[in-house]
């Protein structure tokens, strides 16, 4: 189990946490003048990459906050995390 | 180096040899210059491509890269279920043209492959379990594929340690049951297609990663790079699993993929106790039993993404706990070990199987939690449409099209692992 850094909390144990996916994913602010190409991109395409990965994660039993994390997906080692609308470190 | 090949009467000779008369079942091939087409990923998928190429389509010129060892990967790490009993038509078709070809591979491939169908058996909890299990088994009648709705009891009397008692936190009301599934031997499956392939001519070339990918002026592939040499070829088929996602970027095309740790794990040997599969999609519980005796429990997914091949304890327990009480008489059972691999897993919960952008790079991936059952099939209509470059017929409803199109194949409930 992973020991997640909460950025309000501190330390807690990733059963506390949610996980929400790839991170600074903006919705398009047209939509409805989008191709289906960029459409579909913003609704599936993901990066997932082998190495650092800047995510979502939910303090969900916690403070029920959002943030944001930059994990090595090679290893589950956390590089950081930060307050959404923060840039990644 | 002509194959052996096994029999009742083979294993009998050697045995009166001494067994020091077998030999090794592929060669150790070294990396060529060039192919005709090289498969990236050597797991059951793979083989089963690079096979069906030499054997149906004639493409002999050919290698199959892995980054490990063969079937190091998924194929030696999943929990050997077959079945068919999806929801749409497009993948009944599919996962159905596996089962039938499960039936004969082991006379096929001249290898045991250990194909058992004793039966997959889905438990449903609540009136909504009902209902999807239920109407999944009419799209399967539909589709001419067997599934039977089996009463509380009919389901005890098929398996008998099942627990259907009405004082549990969530008792069995009924379940369906594909008789035609069951379970095969995994290594059996990349071992099988790895020997018949390089009977066929097929190179295959193990700690062989691929690095990056040569493309000519029209964007068409000419080369891979390799951590054992540049090899030249025109065509290159994907078959790369929870990396699918790292490989394919080489080309320049960003996949709807994330990869996930999904666990596994044994009990000790016990003797033949759990004559069926089970899997209940509500509670999480997913077990079946190997002919070494051990319980083969599967757990689902991580949260996040990630390549480690491992994960959590708590996923574990998570699953150990509704065994436990569906299967009371296994509480005091000991497991033996887990482990994880990486599942590439598409919004849709369905695989991508077909042609890409880039001329001449083909793909099959986002198998996600289910990929084993399907092992001949996908092999089988990949190989087709690598060999004549358009989508085999079954094939073609799960192009990487589909999602810019809205054709998405939505298999979340009948996948059978909650993600």
């Amino acid at each position: 189990m992973l020991l997640i850094h909460c950025p309000y909390c501190g330390d807690r144990p990733e059963i506390e946490f949610s996980y929400g996916g790839q991170a600074h994913l903006a919705r398009p602010a047209k939509a409805e003048e989008l191709s289906d190409e960029e459409w579909a991109a913003y609704l599936y395409l993901r990066k997932n990459p082998r190495g650092l990965h800047a995510e979502r994660w939910r303090h969900l039993r916690g403070c029920g906050r959002f943030f944001n994390a930059l994990r090595d997906t090679t290893n589950d080692r956390f590089a950081a995390t930060y307050k959404v609308g923060e840039a990644p470190p | 180096m002509k194959r052996q090949r096994f029999s009742g009467l083979s294993l009998l000779w050697q045995g009166l040899a001494g067994h020091r008369g077998w030999r090794e079942q592929w060669r150790r091939a070294e990396p060529k210059p060039a192919y005709d087409a090289v498969i990236v990923g050597g797991g059951g998928h793979g083989l089963g491509t690079a096979y069906y190429l030499a054997a149906e389509h004639g493409l002999t010129n050919i290698a199959v890269v892995e980054k490990g060892w063969i079937g190091g990967g998924n194929t030696g790490r999943n929990t050997t279920i077959i079945r068919s009993n999806y929801l749409f038509d497009e993948s009944i078709a599919f996962y159905d043209h596996a089962v039938k070809m499960w039936k004969d591979l082991s006379q096929v491939l001249n290898y045991n492959v250990m194909y058992s169908p004793r039966g997959v058996m889905m438990i449903a909890h609540n009136v909504h379990d009902m209902r999807m299990l239920k109407r999944i088994l009419h799209a399967n009648h539909a589709n001419g594929v067997d599934n039977e709705w089996l009463e509380p009891a009919e389901a005890k009397a098929f398996c008998p340690p099942l627990n259907i008692g009405t004082d549990i936190r969530y008792p069995v009301l009924g379940a369906t049951l594909q008789r035609r599934g069951g379970t095969a031997r995994h290594d059996a499956v990349a071992w099988g297609y790895a020997r018949a392939a390089d009977a066929l001519g097929v190179d295959i070339l193990e700690n062989c990663e691929v690095t990056g990918m040569q493309r000519d002026a029209g964007g068409a592939v000419t080369a891979l790079e390799t951590t054992r040499g540049l090899i030249r070829t025109s065509r290159v088929g994907v078959v790369a699993a929870g990396n699918s996602s790292v490989v394919m970027r080489m080309a320049g095309i960003l996949l709807p993929l994330e990869s996930f740790p999904l666990q596994a794990l044994v009990s000790e040997p016990v003797k033949p106790v759990l004559p069926c599969v089970v899997m209940s999609n509500a509670i999480h519980a997913y077990i079946s039993q190997s002919d070494k005796g051990e319980l083969v429990i599967g757990a689902g997914t991580d949260a996040y993404t990630s390549y480690t091949q491992r994960g959590a304890l708590h996923v574990d327990l998570h699953t150990i706990e509704a065994i436990c009480e569906l299967f009371p008489c296994f509480r005091r059972l000991r497991m033996l070990r887990n482990w994880g691999g990486i599942v590439d897993v598409t919004p849709d919960r369905s695989p991508i199987v077909g042609m890409t952008p880039v001329p001449g790079l083909f793909v099959n991936c986002g198998w996600g939690t289910g990929g084993f059952k399907a092992t001949p099939g996908s092999a089988h209509v990949f190989a087709w449409t690598m060999a004549k470059g358009e989508p085999h017929p079954i094939a073609a409803p799960f192009s990487l099209e589909r999602f810019r199109e809205g054709r998405v194949i939505d298999e979340a409930a009948a996948a059978g692992v909650a993600h």
